[in-house]
This record gives C-alpha cells, structure tokens and sequence, in this order.
C-alpha cells in the first residue's frame, strides 16, 4: 500500500514551491479553512516553504473547538444519567465545558466511550439492551452521511436504544458569516478536502461572486495543500477569483449524490450555535421529526446551568481567523494540551494545539 | 464451576494452593520457585539492577502476544536498557473471580515461553482473587533483577554532542496491533505487536562496543515521548531525520487513517541507543544480525543546540520541534 509517498515527494514539493514564490509578487492572506490543513500545514513545515507574502490563518474547520459551550454541557448532563452510555468521537471526552469535561465525568463514574464509527455506537446499543446508547454527533458534512446511516441503521434494526445528540454543523453558511462579519480580510480560501468530497464545490460558487474571494479545494498531503496554494496565488495575482478543485483525485464538483441524500433523508436545516462566533442561521442539522425516537435531545431533556466561556481564553478569535494562536497570552504559558483552557488546545484538529505540537527550531529563536 | 476463577481461589486454602501448585509451578519450574519458600533466594555477585512494572493491558490477548508475554517482555527490557543480564523474575497475578482457566492457562503457558527465550527464572510469585467488576480480568505485576556486566555504564543521562542516535526497527507495530482490537475501533488487518525480549540483543550490542551511552525502550508515548527523555535528561539536543525512522506500510496506512504520528505509537520490541559515533556504524551491523534488530537503522544524532528538545527534519526538508505525547492518543474526527 503505497498511497502517500507520491504526495510527499520532496523534490516536486520543493518545485511546487519555487513557483509560488515565482509567481507570488503582492501579499496575501489566505485561510484554511480545516484542521486538518493546520496541522498538514504545521506538521510538513509548509509555513517555512512559502514565500514572506503568503499569510496563512487557521478557520473554523475543528468539529471540537466550534462545539458550543452549553451543547458540551448538555452531552455531559447527559453522560451522568443513570444507565446512559456516552459515545463519541476522540477528543470530544477532554474538551473542557463551563464546569466540567466528558473525561471528568468519566472519572466521576459516568460511562463515557471513544468510536471511530457511529455504526459501532449502534453495535454497543444491541449488546447494551438494558441502557441507553447517545451518541455525540459532532462534525462537519464529512461525518453527517455516516452519523445519518446510523439512525436508519438503528431504525432498520430496531434499535430503540440508540439516540443521536445531533450538533453537526455546515460548512458553506459560516464561511458567508465569517466574510459578512468583515473581521478579517481574507483573498483566498484552502477549502476543505473531506467535506468537499461530500457537498462537492458548487456550493462555494456564491464566494468567488459575492465576496471576489478565490477558493480551491485541497487535499491533505504536502503537495496538494502547496497545488491549491499556487491555484490560489495564481487567482488573486490574475485578480480573477473562482472555485477550482485541487483534489480531483477525492472531489468531483457535484459531490456525493448518495451520501447527501442520507444526510437530507435524516437531517434537516435549522440554526446553529458555534463556539467563537454565535448563532449562525441555517448552518446546522437537526434530526427530523420523523426519527425523533432518535433524537437525544427529545428524549432526554436536561436542565443546564448557564454556560460560561474561560477568562482570557482567544479560541474565538482563532476560530475566526482574527488572531493565531501565538497572539493569544495564554498559550503555552496558562493553556497547554495537558491542562487545556480552551478547546483550540484540545483537540487533534485545533489550531493552538497545532501551534504548539509542530513549533519549529525558528519559533525556539525567537521567544 | 470447574472452569473459571473463584474467589476460593484466592483464599488462601486449598483452592489457592491447588492453583499455584498444579497449574502455575510445574509450567514455570526451577530450583528457587519449587521450594514454595516465603521469598526466593539465590546467589548473585556484582552490580545489580532492579525494576518492577504493571501490565493492565486490554484485550488481554492480542495478535502477536498476550499480557503474560508483554509481562515478562517489559521487565526484561527494562532490566536490559541499563544493560543488566536479566536473571529473576517474580510474577504477581490480580485476578477477577469469573476468569476462565483455560485463559489463565494460556497466559502461564506464554509466560513460560517467552521467560525461556530471555533465559530468565521466574523466582517468586503471589495470586490474589478479586470481586467480579474490582478488576479488569487480569493484572499483573513483575518484577525483575539483572547484573550489570563490568565497564557497561548506560543511562539516560549520558548522551553526548555528536553521538549517533539508533532505533532498533519499525515503529508503532504494537499500538496499532493494540488499537486494531479494541471496542469501538475494530478493523482488520494483519499486523502482529512487536512485543519481544531485547536483552539477547541487548548483549550482542554489548559485545561489539562498550560505548553505548543510552538505550530505552519506546512503550507507551513513542519514539517521541522516549528522546525527549533522553534529551533532558542529558540535557543535550537530539535532531532526527523523518526519511531515516523504519515504519511499516501498513502502520502508517493505519496511522494516516487515524490521524495519528507513529512516533507518538506505542512499541514492546524496540530499543533506542544513543552510541558514540565512531561505534555506529558497527552497531549497527550487529543489531541487524539479530530478528529484533533487522531493521535498525541511525536515526538522528546528539547535539549540543535546543538542549532539552527533540527536533525531526521532516520528509520535505524544514526541521520542527517533537515534543512529548500529550494526553491520549486518539483518532481524529473527520
């Protein structure tokens, strides 16, 4: 199985490179949109491959950091009834909530478990009869077809102890909020590869027309992440900003037919409370009133302490693109992945814990 | 119920010695165990080592090994990484009334073949029986004495600017073989852990230099959380290259599709050495001869820049910072 060294091969990164540089003559600031492209990004050293005037910022594309406070304070009510199992995917159980964390809870007795697949959460409800299965349906598109296949799976099954607490959120609505909000100045976007794979790219069109924002989808290894760059450069240096895929390999235009119509025969289109940003209309799914013996919100109604936000903590910020995490005082200094104060430092696809994971022998240098 | 752990058994009477005696001691026989005396006692001259460790590892059977082989694998490797022959052994058993025997069987009998390989005598043991639910099947603890042969000085604290960094072979083997099992995150694949004794060579290593200033094992937190150790305690720099560091296709297919490092995955077989650089090279060679070093390679060097810290040139050419595995490694949502 040799799928990936094709896409690191370090002479076609260096050449990749040499022609950004080439052809990059004005400065730009460009967002990545996914997590995963930070940490791709930090990981390879890409920062350090790139000429002066390519700004890169991190986005919003953490399923985990852009959880709101009161929805982790939910699931945690949750995880403390009494015959309830918690399921979730990986860094969900160490995120810190206003009062609390799944982990803690977890410490306190409260049966809280990591899947890789939700369809494994419908597996530990059959061989669990006698309790209730919740799974914490965090994500982006990307996990949503999967998270839907699983309530019809349940349905199909007769599962009736498996509930979904449904918080997946929608990634073409908040880049409109985050334009609109004017906050930062962006010339271009690194759209992201896995949700794009799902959607497709049609629905970035309005981006390059009402916003003259350039927008290329990406891959994940070093050479994609540097190819949708150079589409990028190219645009914004031509002044002609379009939606171009530089994943053909993962993404076709019109997206997964299939697996959105799981995710529209399940979820439909309501608004959403994200974490840094607020309310944002029509950016999140809500299970339909036909599955609602599934919806965990329906069928387990708790009753939350207001949220609360830590002091001092910029996670907001960064989500938004409007500091890194290097501006924020508390990192490395207050918040580190051992004893996170915000989310960003949390999770695998948070941009503070990229910043911190992947430092480079300059960033020693210069603090 | 003839078949699995009762409580009986760990009360001392004669279940317990039924246990002990028929079950347990003839597999793992010798001189100083069949006296079934209150402490073993045997003879021993020079410096000594002495360690101990816990094995609570989940599922108890994995591909590759079981938590008998990785116990005794654990205790000699540590006793090995300071250079020590490892020699005795003692093997204390917490287990959970309900256990099936025949597992239990299984584990001695994995105990016993893995104490041959390292040529080690397991001296010394207790059983105990706990309440179904106040354990998780089975725990055991061992602990473990080696001597240290005359001129082998090895610790973490002495690496030196410009000596050569050596892994033994492949990483993340065992954690993947581990993570590949448990609930919630089963797929298949074929890879067994790399779960063995180092000590043989260990010994060989040894033999053909005795400027081996450092060796650790990489277990739980990685080849990463293993040079940071050795970086501070030593307080030198240590800089590896991404391109030199063995990793199986398939760990790193399971890696990338985790979203996880293979220098932050555990390994059960695999030793670091930091030598003196003139030695290197022939080191090498001689790990090479041997099944649990085939695949050692120099991996990086010591440096007297960024004391404290680990920095890895990636496959592309910048170089950054590896810190310590940080919480819990776990897979990535999407």
């Amino acid at each position: 199985m040799k799928f990936i060294d094709e896409y690191q091969d370090s002479k076609l990164v260096k050449g990749l490179a040499h022609q950004i540089s080439q052809r990059s003559t004005k400065p730009v600031r460009l967002m990545e949109f996914c997590g995963g492209h930070t940490h791709a990004i930090l990981r390879y050293g890409i920062r350090q491959l790139l000429p002066k005037t390519v700004e890169m910022r991190s986005g919003p594309g953490c399923p985990v950091c852009v959880t709101a406070n009161a929805d982790l304070d939910r699931a945690i009510a949750l995880a403390h009834l009494p015959e309830v199992i918690i399921t979730t995917f990986g860094d969900m159980i160490r995120v810190p909530g206003s009062y609390s964390s799944l982990q803690q809870a977890k410490a306190e007795g409260a049966d809280v478990r990591i899947v890789y697949s939700t369809l494994d959460a419908v597996g530990m409800a059959m061989a669990n009869p006698g309790k209730s299965v919740v799974f914490i349906g965090i994500g982006f598109e990307t996990t949503a077809p999967t998270i839907a296949a699983s309530i019809l799976k349940a349905r199909q099954d007769k599962v009736e102890n498996f509930h979904v607490m449904a918080l997946n959120k929608l990634t073409p609505p908040v880049m409109r909020a985050l334009l609109d909000s004017g906050e930062t100045k962006l010339d271009g976007i690194v759209c992201p590869g896995h949700v794009s794979v799902i959607i497709g790219s049609y629905p970035y069109e309005f981006i390059p027309r009402d916003y003259g924002v350039a927008c290329v989808v990406s891959g994940f290894e070093p050479l994609d992440i540097l190819l949708c760059i150079d589409k990028l450069v190219e645009q914004i240096e031509k002044g002609e900003p379009k939606v171009q895929i530089a994943y053909p390999r993962g993404v076709k235009p019109e997206g997964n037919m299939k697996a959105r119509q799981l995710m529209d025969e399940v979820f439909e289109i309501g608004e959403a409370d994200w974490r840094g940003i607020g309310v944002v209309p029509q950016s999140g799914l809500k299970i339909r009133g036909k599955y609602e013996q599934f919806d965990a919100d329906k069928v387990f109604p708790v009753s939350m302490k207001p949220p609360r936000e830590p002091g001092g903590c910029r996670c907001g910020d960064v989500i938004r693109g409007v500091a890194t995490p290097l501006e924020c005082r508390l990192f490395r200094k207050i918040c580190t992945p051992e004893r996170p104060v915000g989310p960003c430092m949390v999770s695998s696809e948070g941009a503070c814990a990229a910043f911190y994971q992947y430092e480079t022998p300059d960033d020693l240098r210069s603090s | 119920m003839d078949d699995s752990i009762l409580l009986a058994h760990g009360s001392g009477g004669k279940l317990s010695h039924e246990l002990v005696e028929k079950r347990i001691v003839p597999l793992l026989a010798n001189p100083a165990l069949n006296k079934l005396d209150d402490s073993a006692v045997f003879e021993a001259s020079g410096r000594l080592a002495f360690t101990t460790d816990s094995y609570v590892v989940n599922p108890i059977f994995f591909p590759g090994g079981d938590i008998g082989k990785l116990a005794v694998c654990g205790t000699v490797n540590d006793l090995a990484m300071n250079g020590a022959s490892p020699l005795y052994l003692s093997l204390a058993a917490i287990i959970e009334e309900g256990f099936p025997l025949s597992d239990l069987d299984l584990i001695v009998q994995s105990i016993k073949k893995t104490a041959e390989e390292a040529d080690v005598s397991i001296v010394t043991g207790d059983t105990k029986v706990v309440d179904r639910g106040k354990a998780d099947r089975l725990f055991i603890t061992t602990s473990g004495v080696g001597i240290i042969p005359h001129g082998v000085d090895i610790s973490g604290a002495n690496a030196r600017a410009g000596d050569k960094v050596l892994l033994s072979g492949t990483i993340g083997d065992h954690g993947i073989a581990i993570m590949s099992q448990r609930e919630g995150l089963k797929f298949s694949m074929t890879l067994k852990s790399d779960c063995a004794p180092l000590n043989k060579l260990v010994s060989q290593m040894l033999d053909v230099s005795l400027s081996i200033h450092c060796l650790r094992d990489p277990t739980r937190g990685g080849l990463a959380t293993t040079l940071n150790e050795l970086a501070h305690q030593s307080g030198v720099g240590i800089a590896i290259e991404e391109d030199k560091i063995p990793v199986r296709e398939d760990v790193r297919a399971a890696c990338e599709l985790l979203g996880l490092d293979p220098i932050y995955v555990a390994n059960e077989g695999k030793l670091v050495a930091i030598v003196d650089a003139a030695d290197a090279n022939k080191i090498v060679a001689r790990m090479k001869k041997n099944i649990y070093g085939r695949d050692a390679a120099i991996i990086g060097e010591v440096s007297a820049e960024h004391q404290g810290k680990v920095t890895m040139k990636t496959r592309l050419g910048p170089s950054r910072i590896v810190d310590m595995l940080s919480g819990e490694l776990l897979p990535r949502i999407c």
